[in-house]
């Protein structure tokens, strides 16, 4: 039996530790340690609470504007604020855009090196592989273009240097691709590098930047000068760009690259699926999300309903004070420091050890998955037509069952599947709000008072590219009494609870096969198949001695 | 690609010198305040793709998303082709110990010879256990790493005056990287800083051998030495005292002024009206929001409420 710690865990946003303990060849156990702290939650106490959205965004930048959205619902929701329809149109337009730029940097930058070899493209036929281009690709190249791309892979790697690609597990048994699809995977990896640029463009369109927007506040979207006809061209422009890109290269290579891996169908799977749901086509919220709310229990397609009051926190594992799980709105972060910190080092042997900065998120006790596969769940049974009809072309295509879904490959394709149905619905938004200005309306914002007589509760509640986000606020005289979020990778890379139920990565990581404790490719796969928003690092631990050992891989 | 060719070999095809690139580093070893004995390491450096380690801290990714959207030139070709991004944990394939072996080496074998970037602050409470990378502290990676690195640049607030996570009552005393580890760095403040300050930055040091002339900040003057009112497009509205009293009101329509509902660009020097965001695609004012300050330290703390009247 072996301890292997991976940390840093690359290709994340943030900071995580990931160690397993692999026996005969799987992993038998799992631990998921975020390793920094920061306390926005307590930054936040006592701050005006339209200044949340600003900095409760920097949380992360990676997926920069969700967690604006969702802190200026949570005031809105407190104050019983109702937006303009085009604030709305506004932020699903915006939201949309996050989505359409996320999903595939995520498929490209940070997931793709775990399936495919990059050293293994020097061997690539560049014939063969504008053949499979034409076969696979919506946008097939020619044999002369993956000559000149081989050529500056070799250059590249002949100068010595090889930056981000070094070091790497680069012909590992586990990788499948033959090396002419491994050859057009980097063409596009490099391809998305740019397609990006133009993708973050959409959202600044409206939110005036990207990364860390500023187009929204509590009652609406500050846009209203620029809410005119070039605008919208100019996002609608980008939008059948991007569009394109995920019709003509993502999802192709998702297809492509998911046919030589259907043996990731079995593995990394979890049975508890919960979604907010987003995207609001009415002021009647939840009811009118176009992607539903609800939970899926057991592996079981059907939909069953939310009660957000059964939504806990517990800290018996993280580095936080309390005994008792609690609902967000009457949350806690308290973090341990000095002596009773102990170092932070993660404790994963003691049966109540502390190892974790991420909280124990829990619904009515029970551990949840959350993120685009809960999302495409969820929508599926929820009564989504386009989300049904994209999933059961693409299990009809790979001639898999829906039990396939239910797995680290799953995982990876339901984000393709969610980012191209949102992508289409943005279209039918962006009409939306070109008919709502038609008929005369150009009201972007809803007044409210905000002073010492300010009192209020509420929760913001969204489904974002990494899956369920909460905040919870507090108002008491204007300001913030009390600020708790609940984001996708505290329910996703959380720890063990009280009742020594593992969190959902650590569920999913159990089974998972490990060829070589000392390159533990298949970890990273099921770790970054939840696109974790966290950052991590790898070791190994000799169960007899506790020593760590340093491995030396050539 | 074709800058795969090192650069000497790129340098003399364009007419340079060895004596001129000598002459080169002899200007990058003044600029960088570093003694003539240096110069020979600094030339060597470049003979290379120079070696570029990314460090993160406490931070939130921003940064490097920012950096990844320039397109003159493209992200891909400055990681790809002018430097050698040897260590970039958002990027990178390598994972664990084999990841750390990396930035070990990086250090070991180009040791006063590497550019540093730092993204995020440094916890300093309780020795800095509130972050850690590899069961490290980020002050043991950065005692390690920066004071070994020709030059570290501070990317961001976080990074230049310890951002948000340093807002009060700054729960882990989060400080800058220059205060947490005794050194002196090059900051590209902002909230992200922009892609285009990140990349003109860089490419200023390979055109012109030297760091762009900095502001007593540390900022450089090119991208911070203006102040958003004097450059701001809705400053004539200003003068004929034509305010958004608030949002969604006729004026907001109208794209007046928006000091009364709590800009801050009067107070922040940033280049922002000048290149704007995402390729000039937009930025804030134009946006119809408040300038929030973020390229100015302590923002978080000195330009709060955001959206109340300075």
């Amino acid at each position: 039996m072996a301890r292997v710690v991976v940390d840093p865990i690359p290709r994340i946003e943030g900071h995580l530790r990931i160690e397993v303990e692999v026996e005969n060849g799987k992993v038998k156990d799992a631990w998921s340690t975020g390793t920094l702290f920061r306390g926005l939650e307590i930054i936040l106490q006592g701050r005006d609470p339209r200044d949340a959205h600003l900095i409760t965004q920097r949380s992360c930048g990676v997926c920069t504007l969700v967690h604006s959205l969702a802190s200026v619902r949570a005031v809105e929701d407190a104050l019983k604020i109702k937006v303009p329809t085009n604030a709305r149109l506004v932020r699903n337009l915006t939201h949309a855009a996050q989505n359409m730029h996320d999903h595939p940097v995520h498929f490209y930058q940070l997931c793709a090196l775990d399936w495919v070899d990059v050293v293994s493209a020097l061997s690539a036929d560049p014939k063969k592989t504008s053949d499979l281009s034409g076969a696979v690709s919506g946008r097939p190249q020619t044999t002369k273009y993956y000559e000149g791309l081989k050529g500056k892979l070799k250059a590249f790697v002949d100068s010595g240097q090889l930056g981000p690609f070094a070091n790497a597990y680069w012909g590992h048994p586990a990788y499948k691709l033959p090396a002419e699809a491994n050859l057009m995977a980097v063409g596009h990896y490099l391809d998305n590098l740019r397609q990006q640029v133009f993708a973050a463009q959409m959202t600044a369109v409206w939110g005036a930047k990207n990364p860390h927007l500023q187009g929204h506040l509590p009652g609406g979207v500050t846009v209203v000068e620029q809410l005119n006809a070039d605008r919208i061209a100019q996002y609608l422009y980008l939008l059948k760009e991007q569009i394109a890109f995920i019709e003509e290269v993502y999802i192709p290579d998702l297809l492509a690259v998911a046919s030589f891996y259907k043996d990731w169908a079995k593995i990394g799977g979890n049975k508890n699926f919960l979604a907010y749901g987003d995207f609001p086509q009415s002021d009647v919220e939840p009811d009118s999300f176009y992607f539903p709310r609800g939970m899926i229990v057991n592996g079981e397609l059907k939909l069953v309903k939310v009660d957000p009051s059964k939504i806990t926190e517990e800290v018996t594992r993280a580095w936080y004070e309390g005994d008792k799980p609690l609902h967000p709105s009457v949350g806690e972060t308290k973090p341990l420091t000095g002596d009773k910190l102990k170092g932070a080092v993660p404790d994963t042997k003691s049966k109540d050890g502390k190892y974790s900065w991420i909280k124990a998120p829990r619904y009515d006790g029970q551990v949840m998955e959350v993120g685009p596969l809960a999302q495409c769940l969820v929508s599926y049974v929820g009564g989504n037509q386009e989300i049904k009809g994209t999933v059961d072309g693409v299990l009809k295509k790979l001639e898999v069952g829906p039990d396939a879904l239910f797995s680290t490959l799953g995982r990876i394709a339901a984000r393709g599947i969610k980012c191209l149905v949102n992508a289409k619905a943005a279209e039918k938004w962006t009409m939306e709000l070109v008919e709502n200005i038609k008929k005369g309306d150009t009201k972007t914002f809803t007044s409210y008072k905000m002073d010492e007589s300010t009192n209020g509760k509420g929760a913001g509640m969204n489904d974002v590219a990494r899956g369920s986000l909460g905040h919870w606020i507090e108002i008491e005289k204007g300001k913030i009494k009390n600020y708790q979020q609940v984001v996708p990778s505290t329910w996703n890379l959380g720890p063990t609870d009280g009742k020594n139920q593992k969190g959902p990565v650590e569920n999913a990581l159990i089974g998972t096969p490990v060829a070589d404790p000392k390159k533990p490719l298949e970890v990273l796969r099921t770790v970054h198949s939840f696109d974790p928003c966290i950052a991590c690092a790898v070791h190994v631990i000799d169960p007899k001695t506790n020593e760590v050992y340093k491995f030396r891989v050539s | 690609m074709d800058s795969f060719i090192d650069v000497p070999e790129r340098l003399a095809l364009k007419g340079v010198s060895r004596r001129d690139f000598m002459k080169f580093c002899g200007l990058m070893a003044t600029v960088l305040g570093l003694p003539m004995s240096f110069i020979p390491k600094i030339a060597h450096a470049v003979a290379k793709r120079p070696s570029v380690v990314w460090l993160h801290f406490a931070e939130c990714t921003g940064c490097t998303e920012s950096f990844i959207r320039s397109t003159h030139p493209w992200a891909a070709d400055i990681i790809l082709d002018t430097i050698d991004l040897a260590y970039h944990e958002t990027i990178m394939a390598a994972a664990g110990d084999q990841a750390e072996e990396i930035l070990e080496k990086t250090v070991k074998d180009n040791k006063g010879k590497f550019i540093c970037i730092a993204e995020g602050a440094i916890p300093t409470k309780d020795n800095g256990v509130y972050g850690k990378v590899h069961g490290k502290t980020f002050l043991e990676i950065g005692n390690q790493v920066c004071k070994n690195a020709l030059a570290t640049i501070a990317v961001g607030n976080c990074a230049c005056a310890g951002g948000v996570a340093a807002a009060k009552p700054n729960p882990t005393d989060c400080k800058s990287v220059a205060e947490a580890l005794g050194i002196t760095t090059v900051n590209l403040d902002g909230c992200p800083p922009n892609a285009d300050n990140m990349v003109a930055t860089v490419v200023h040091f390979l055109l012109f051998g030297k760091m762009p002339a900095v502001d007593k900040l540390g900022r450089p003057l090119f991208a911070y030495g203006y102040l958003i009112h004097d450059n701001c497009p809705r400053r004539g509205h200003y003068e004929n005292e034509e305010f958004v009293q608030e949002f969604g009101d006729e004026g907001a329509a109208k794209g007046w002024c928006l000091i009364k509902v709590g800009c801050a660009g009067p107070k922040t020097y940033h280049n922002c009206p000048k290149i704007k965001w995402n390729q000039g695609t937009n930025w804030p004012i134009e946006a119809g929001h408040p300038c929030i300050g973020c390229s100015e330290p302590k923002f978080w703390d000195e330009m709060a409420p955001f959206y109340v009247a300075k």
